[in-house]
């Protein structure tokens, strides 16, 4: 018998395989769900914070032989998760909730509450990895690539590493839905869940509904400011953005800057949206921070490969990061995250691009 | 119960042998839960819920119809008639006082010309409190206005009697009192208007279709005959128990028991206490193998503010420190001692986790 560990149970696949895992370990476990978003009224499923997906986690729980409860963190969420969604929409950036969820809420909130519950660590179904370092924790982006989510994972702290475990870390996608076939999970043939967890439908249309209004239409520009037409109201574009400008040019038109102010967004062809590097806020490390200039691959967003950069940390929480090379698609409300080989160093959300 | 799911199966509204045998049974069971009540076996519907029960007295209300009940009805009446209120009926909600009861001179208040049924329970789901169902049931037969009586809750821990009530409809459930789940009924005064809310078939004397449920049926009869018999051991049992258990909080700081003041039923215990959230609390007690319940639990085991804390003005954050503890026949001295030392255990950890981190 060790000590008791809280899985975090969303109902999904990767979250049952983990508690299934932990359930045949001699630790005690303690199976948790969070309600989020209460979606009861719109009667969907396959999101991570459905109604129904619960009622899946409370099964899997039983087949387990785990106990489980089911915590209600729908005002908590909303202020840690959604409602800074929607600001950052409004405020012309391009926000990443998943992120936010895993700093304030599961890996903070919800250990906070697995504690008081008598657990002594808190287990996800993450595809990231906690490795013993040089007398610290280090996180490690997954084995495989394919299902690494370590970018959403760059602001955790050693304390929080030192309560959690991703047992799927090792583990590829194929593998995990293997495990849950064989131990019969009801969850075995549960599609991925690609979209956000609260939004049903289009996230312009969420974010409209969240803020009550619908703006007006935006102008768009180009780089000199001369005026190309009317647009969508500006929290509908995204930096980087292609389709759906409905502007007729020589060549393909991306959004380069959006301006909630004004009002107004910039557009531009392709190479104009290349940067040289960025600068970014709430710098933070997962390790000991480190003296002076670090040399890292950077990744500007999940699926960004990753690219050489230096991460020059400024007083104040701030950064600068230079590209060796030139980047498409520099997004303000994007984390710039910071990776040493596979090993999370750790990372500071974008403000915004600096120029070639 | 167990014959009739096997060799003794049968469907009752059969006229051959089987279905004989098992009309004979459910019109035993009937007698029986008429006996309890002190009413008529043919005033008995036999339902399969208590939800159901409560549901059938209310649907027949019409657009224009008033409708009174207090504040802290079951959801199974209190959802009913807010759909009523969509559909053009007056709904008049009577709150209760901060003790958990409702006064019999407010509900008399709130009926008029218009009110075609009263509601009130026997005793709240939640805290226990008995309800002054006769003085209510006394100024409705005045005013000519019928009374539906939810003694769902009541049953089997107190004497229930449809005579010195003089209700109309009186509704009850065989889980409550050791009987099967899914097994219910609704005591309709002789003459008291209804109309069937499942209809199809002649069942029921045609007050309700469907195919009765026989083992249910039966297994309800046995607690109804249990009840009448034992009924009196089982409250003074659960109540040697409660104040046992209500001595021992007292050794515990900031502790509230709901309703404390007032007549309860003799098996349950509703407390708050101050500065612990009480899911927290069930949840580790659970872990122990205490089986208690927070203010009441939705349908993904998660939960709300107590719709019946709200209605007695008992605010959210006290609302949420609150846990009901009920004791049943099986339950020992023991027992209650193990869980007044968890209890303790729990609210310590709990109370000092939350200073930790305030």
């Amino acid at each position: 018998m060790g000590e008791t560990v809280a899985v975090a149970m969303s109902g999904g696949l990767d979250s049952s395989v983990t508690a299934w895992l932990l359930s045949r370990g001699d630790a005690p476990v303690l199976g948790l769900s969070m309600l989020l978003w209460d979606r009861s009224q719109e009667a969907r499923n396959g999101r991570c914070c459905g109604a129904l997906d619960l009622s899946d986690a409370r099964r899997v729980a039983e087949q387990c032989g785990i106990p489980h409860y089911t915590l209600r963190m729908e005002e908590e969420f909303r202020r840690h998760v959604v409602d800074p969604f929607v600001d950052d929409y409004l405020a012309g950036r391009t926000p990443i909730p998943c992120t936010r969820c895993n700093t304030f809420v599961k890996f903070d909130l919800f250990l906070a509450r697995a504690r008081v519950l008598g657990a002594a660590r808190m287990a996800t179904g993450h595809y990231a990895r906690i490795v013993e370092g040089d007398g610290e924790l280090e996180l490690h982006a997954a084995r495989h690539r394919e299902k690494d989510q370590s970018y959403y994972l760059f602001e955790l702290t050693q304390e929080q590493l030192a309560a959690s475990l991703f047992p799927l870390g090792e583990r590829t996608k194929h593998e995990v839905r293997e495990l849950a076939r064989e131990a019969s999970l009801i969850v075995a043939g549960k599609g991925e869940s690609m979209e956000l967890c609260f939004v049903a439908g289009g996230v312009r249309e969420f974010v409209e509904r969240e803020a009550g209004r619908r703006g007006g239409p935006s102008r768009l520009v180009d780089r000199e400011g001369r005026e190309l037409g009317e647009g969508e109201p500006y929290y509908r574009y995204t930096v980087g953005q292609r389709r759906g400008l409905g502007v007729a040019a020589a060549e393909p038109l991306y959004v380069l800057a959006v301006e909630p102010e004004e009002n107004r967004v910039t557009v531009g062809p392709r190479d104009e949206l290349a940067c040289g590097g960025l600068t970014g806020t709430s710098l933070h490390w997962i390790g000991r921070a480190p003296q002076g200039e670090v040399v890292a691959t950077v990744r500007i967003r999940s699926r960004h490969p990753g690219v050489p950069a230096l991460v020059r940390p400024l007083p104040e929480g701030r950064a600068a990061v230079e590209f060796a090379e030139p980047q498409i698609g520099v997004a303000p409300g994007q984390a710039a995250v910071f990776y040493e080989g596979s090993r999370v160093l750790g990372g500071c959300w974008i403000e915004g691009g600096l120029p070639t | 119960m167990l014959p009739w799911l096997g060799e003794l199966w049968g469907n009752a509204s059969s006229a051959h042998a089987f279905g004989r045998r098992a009309r004979e049974a459910t019109e035993a069971a009937r007698d029986a839960v008429a006996s309890l009540l002190g009413g008529r076996p043919e005033e008995v519907v036999l339902t399969a819920s208590g939800t159901e029960a409560n549901n059938a007295v209310l649907h027949a209300l019409a657009p224009g119809d008033a409708l009174v009940l207090s504040a802290f009805e079951h959801p199974s009446i209190d959802r009913m008639a807010g759909r009523l209120a969509e559909r053009g009926v007056e709904v008049r909600r009577v709150r209760p006082d901060r003790d958990g009861v409702v006064s019999a001179e407010a509900m008399l208040e709130a009926v008029d010309e218009r009110t075609r049924l009263v509601c009130l329970m026997l005793a709240n789901n939640e805290v226990g409190t008995l309800q002054p169902v006769s003085a209510v049931a006394q100024g409705c037969r005045e005013r000519g206005v019928p009374l539906l009586c939810d003694a769902v809750q009541a049953i089997g821990k107190i004497p229930v009697s449809v005579a010195a009530l003089d209700v109309d409809y009186l509704s009850l459930g065989g889980h409550k009192f050791y009987g099967p789940l899914g097994a219910a009924a609704l005591w309709i005064r002789t003459g008291a208007p209804f109309a069937p809310y499942l209809v199809g078939g002649s069942q029921e004397r045609q007050r309700r279709a469907s195919t009765v449920n026989v083992a249910a049926a039966v297994g309800l009869g046995r607690a109804a005959e249990l009840a009448a018999t034992e009924g009196e051991e089982w409250a003074s049992h659960s109540r040697r128990l409660r104040d046992r258990f209500e001595g021992g909080l007292a050794r515990l700081s900031d502790v509230t028991v709901h309703g404390a003041g007032t007549e309860r039923l003799p098996n349950t215990t509703h407390a708050a206490f101050a500065g612990v959230e009480a899911q927290s609390l069930m949840i580790r007690l659970d872990l122990a193998g205490h089986a208690v319940s927070t203010g009441s639990a939705c349908s993904s085991g998660a939960v709300h503010v107590s719709r019946t804390m709200a209605a007695m003005g008992v605010d959210a954050e006290e609302a949420v420190s609150s846990l009901r503890v009920s004791f049943g026949k099986g339950n020992t001295e023991a027992e209650v001692d193990g869980l007044l030392a968890t209890l303790e255990e729990a609210v310590t950890a709990l109370r000092e986790a939350r200073t930790a981190t305030a």
